[in-house]
């Protein structure tokens, strides 16, 4: 159905043309789902791209080779023809479920509009068709959805009005680059099933583009390994997953965090008898925001971001939180770290903040550093990456410039990266080497408690793998406790110590890394467990665990909060909600 | 929606409040005494102490101000010191000609900058866009009364298509409409084309791509409403700019709007007229930022009135 053969893009830059995809050649038949992994770089989502003919002009064209469609090549149609394909012929959803829609347009519009533009229906049969293609994504209410807005939408549900969007044309070939990456767990494995099943109705040719061989073990029949931009090896699934041929697939099969795999390390560990102080008591945590609303612009409702939430972390510890998105975990680590007003007790190091003065919070906030999500957004870009990591320092005014120099030296040297970059500019590192700034910057105060946000989540597996590494490292050298915040539950296994798992505001779960995954008690952690895509194919799943309904919203009115879950010890410090 | 409504016009009215406590106070430590220019320069000094008893301005600021206040209140701007009339009827009288102008001026900069800036959005980087960008340097910076008589030497003494000055048909207001739109007409195109440049890379536009939509309907269905929204917002403040443009392009046309009268009493110290042309000058602009936002919902459905 699609030939692509001997495909090679390139981009203009500074130091002129570079080939980001070079010599790629392969087939897709109908009914065929071929996946093509990699890490970030290799020239995947390039690929698909060009399929599309939306290549980023004027940067980047299709400097060799052919696309064909059926006996259509599409490199050489022009934008007009081109037009005529994309969307009809061949559909593309993308990434970012969250932007990829209009907000200024109702979802009725720029469904009926994709429609419309490809055939000569009427306004109302163009308008039923939408409809059907809604229902078809299994979104309730279709009809009335018609008339609103994206805003008005979850993430999930506007990545299924995209699906319904490229699908509502049943086009030949649908592109999917990294459709479930930005969603919850559970939301993926609905998006991932819904995904299968259309496939299997209207036998849809998909190339899905993604970097998680989980979601590669659950959906492809074929597999692509890209890296810089060639194809380094394919084959069947089992092939690749069974007996990769090539050192790279094997590193990057190698990489990927599975669950079930840390336990051994977990449970080695929490069986030392001795529980020292500990680093950091959340005592009923609460953090609410006031929602304005009426003639006087009174408080009407509030967001329950986090609602009585208490754990503790001792030394050489790490807590993970997990949950989905919204579920509070982050205000919690923020509420933490002071960046955000509280009620409820924090003692840091067995002082309680809330007693404390201005200077002393000073000092007692130094013992809690953080690293962030995004590793290129948290480095200012305007300063040399050495003044980066000195800058707490230099803050808390701490030693001579010579011994903060010194200092930051040696902190360069511990993770990984040489001391004459220390005059470089954060531009001029990977995303990995910055993240390991970051975790440089966190360290330079010798914290007791290191707050990792995410902090794993934008790298590729093979950089994750070497970074939880050294993170590993850090801690049983230097006794700094982890507040692990993640959303993947496969690598929240392989680095925890303890788990608390959050659910609107509140803890449902918590307990030791080894007795929250091996044994899950409340419903909501066995589904998160069950959800993530294992990167086995012989244990692909023909029914993904799937939500009753959407998760309900924090926001509430005013004098009725949440009923507060109590838990309850089950056996060796694991607790679990009543539910 | 009514209770937003009744909230924002509450805080209008105190906004007015301030600007009449603030402008009535600059006029009233103005060196100039407006008493010297109604009596002249030969009267005795019996005769000016007589006006300015008449007038009321020997009694002190706080009794001033609230005489003032209250018969505001009632609807009375005063009476003019010079032209023996009341400021009400003066405003009322000119107004019409100033509107005609404001509207006549905002086409003028809409229909000029979010053209020129749209087009240089969608041809990024070429001539065309370098050209336009030039063209609106140019409208931003040249001063109203050099673009004015430009307009005027080539269009109506050269050309003769339009009047050369006065008022009356839709003629006449083609020229000082046109010199009042160029300036905002080159803030506009260049926020436009960032708007529009910003808004052409976010995902939803290649989306629109995707689904194999035409170049013209992603650039108007898809793009523009989005880009215009900030423009939107600007026109509410850019009110404001007219009124002093509006003072320039009138004397230059012989337009008889409020610019002119507010010149006139400014040169004689002609208080009551000051304080009207300015309270008159204020309810516009927040007027016109009220509607603004108002406008703004039916442009993004995300915004909500509270």
């Amino acid at each position: 159905m699609l030939t692509v053969s001997g495909l090679t893009v390139s981009v203009r830059g500074e130091e002129g043309e570079r080939a980001v995809v070079s010599d790629l050649s392969f087939t897709l038949a109908r009914g065929e789902t071929l996946c093509i992994a990699g890490e970030s770089g290799s020239g995947k989502s390039m690929t698909s791209l060009a399929i599309m003919g939306l290549l980023p002009q004027p940067q980047a064209r299709v400097s060799a080779g052919s696309i064909r469609l059926g006996d259509l090549d599409l490199t050489a149609l022009s934008e007009k023809r081109m037009q005529a394909v994309r969307g009809n012929r061949v559909a593309m959803i993308f990434q970012e479920p969250m932007t990829s829609l209009n907000p200024v347009l109702s979802i009725g519009r720029q469904l009926i509009e994709a429609i419309e533009v490809h055939t000569n229906l009427s306004g109302g049969d163009a308008r039923a068709r939408a409809i059907e293609a809604l229902k078809a994504v299994r979104i309730p209410e279709a009809e009335s959805r018609l008339k609103q807005f994206p805003h008005e939408l979850s993430g999930g549900m506007r990545q299924r009005v995209m699906i319904a969007m490229a699908l509502a044309l049943k086009p030949d070939v649908l592109i999917a680059d990294e459709p479930t990456t930005a969603l919850d767990v559970t939301v993926q494995g609905e998006v991932l099933e819904l995904l299968r099943d259309l496939q299997r109705e209207q036998g849809t040719a998909v190339i899905l583009i993604t970097h998680d061989m989980g979601v590669v073990a659950e959906m492809a029949d074929r597999v692509i390994i890209m890296r810089n931009g060639r194809m380094i090896e394919q084959g069947t699934i089992t092939d690749i997953f069974e007996r990769p041929q090539v050192d790279y697939t094997r590193e990057l099969l190698g990489a990927v965090p599975r669950m079930g795999s840390g336990r051994a390390v977990a449970s080695g560990k929490s069986a030392e008898p001795a529980k020292p102080a500990a680093v950091a008591e959340v005592r009923e945590l609460h953090v609410r925001f006031d929602l304005h609303g009426g003639f006087f612009g009174r408080v009407t409702r509030r967001v329950h971001a986090v609602e009585g939430v208490s754990f503790s972390i001792a030394p050489n510890e790490t807590l993970s939180l997990v949950g989905e998105s919204g579920c509070g975990k982050s205000t919690t680590a923020k509420a933490l770290a002071g960046l955000l007003p509280y009620s409820g007790d924090i003692a840091i190091g067995g002082r309680n903040l809330a007693g404390l003065g201005r200077d002393e919070r000073k000092a007692v906030r130094r013992d809690i550093q953080m690293i962030f999500q995004d590793p290129y957004a948290s480095l200012d870009p305007r300063m040399p990456v050495g003044d980066l990591v000195a800058e707490p320092l230099l803050i808390h005014g701490i030693g001579t410039p010579k011994e903060r120099t010194d200092r930051v030296a040696a902190l360069f040297e511990r993770v990984g990266l040489t001391v004459d970059q220390m005059e470089r500019y954060p531009h001029e590192f990977s995303g990995g080497q910055r993240q390991r700034i970051c975790i440089a910057r966190a360290l330079a105060l010798r914290p007791k408690l290191i707050i990792a946000d995410e902090s794993v989540s934008a790298l590729d597996v093979s950089v994750q793998a070497r970074v939880l590494k050294l993170l590993k490292e850090l801690q049983s050298e230097f006794g700094v406790a982890y507040l692990f915040i993640s959303h993947d539950m496969a690598v929240v296994e392989n680095i925890s110590d303890k788990v608390a798992v959050m659910y609107l505001g509140q803890i449902v779960e918590m307990g030791r890394s080894e007795q929250v995954f091996a044994n899950p008690r409340h419903p909501y952690t066995k589904r998160l467990i069950e959800a993530v895509p294992v990167p086995d194919p012989a244990r692909r799943r023909t029914r993904f665990a799937r939500l009753d309904s959407e998760i309900a919203s924090p926001v509430r009115r005013v004098g009725d909060p949440p009923a507060k879950l109590l838990l309850q010890d089950v056996g060796d410090g694991h607790l679990v909600a009543a539910h | 929606m009514i209770a937003y409504l009744t909230r924002r016009l509450i805080q209008a009215a105190l906004i007015l409040l301030g600007v009449s406590i603030i402008t009535f106070a600059l006029l009233y430590l103005l060196p100039a005494d407006p008493v010297r220019q109604i009596a002249g320069r030969s009267a005795t000094p019996q005769t000016v102490e007589s006006i300015r008893q008449q007038l009321g301005l020997d009694q002190p600021f706080v009794v001033q101000y609230w005489r003032y206040l209250t018969n505001l209140l009632s609807g009375d701007l005063g009476r003019s010191y010079i032209q023996r009339s009341e400021v009400t009827e003066l405003i009322v009288s000119r107004l019409p000609a100033s509107l005609i102008l404001m509207v006549g001026a905002i086409l003028c900069e809409l229909a000029i900058g979010l053209t020129m800036g749209l087009i240089a959005a969608a041809k990024r980087g070429s001539a065309t866009d370098q050209t336009l960008m030039v063209g609106s340097f140019i409208g931003v910076s040249a001063p109203q009364f050099v673009v004015g008589l430009l307009l005027l030497y080539v269009f109506a003494v050269q050309l003769g298509w339009f009047p050369i000055g006065g008022y009356g048909t839709w003629q006449h207001a083609v020229l000082p409409s046109l010199t009042l739109g160029i300036l905002g007409a080159g803030w506009y195109s260049r926020m436009m084309r960032s708007s529009m440049i910003d808004v052409l890379r976010q995902d939803y536009i290649r989306t629109a791509r995707a689904k194999g939509l035409a170049r013209h309907a992603i650039l108007f269905r898809h793009a523009l409403p989005n880009a215009i929204l900030p423009v939107v917002a600007m026109i509410g403040i850019d009110i404001g700019l007219f009124m002093s443009g509006i003072v320039v392009v009138e004397s230059v046309f012989g337009w008889p709007g409020i610019g002119q009268l507010a010149w006139q009493a400014i040169q004689r110290v002609d208080i009551p007229i000051i304080m009207g042309v300015t309270l008159v000058s204020a309810c516009a602009i927040v007027l016109g930022n009220l509607l603004a936002d108002i406008v703004a919902p039916f442009i993004d459905p995300r915004i909500k009135l509270r």
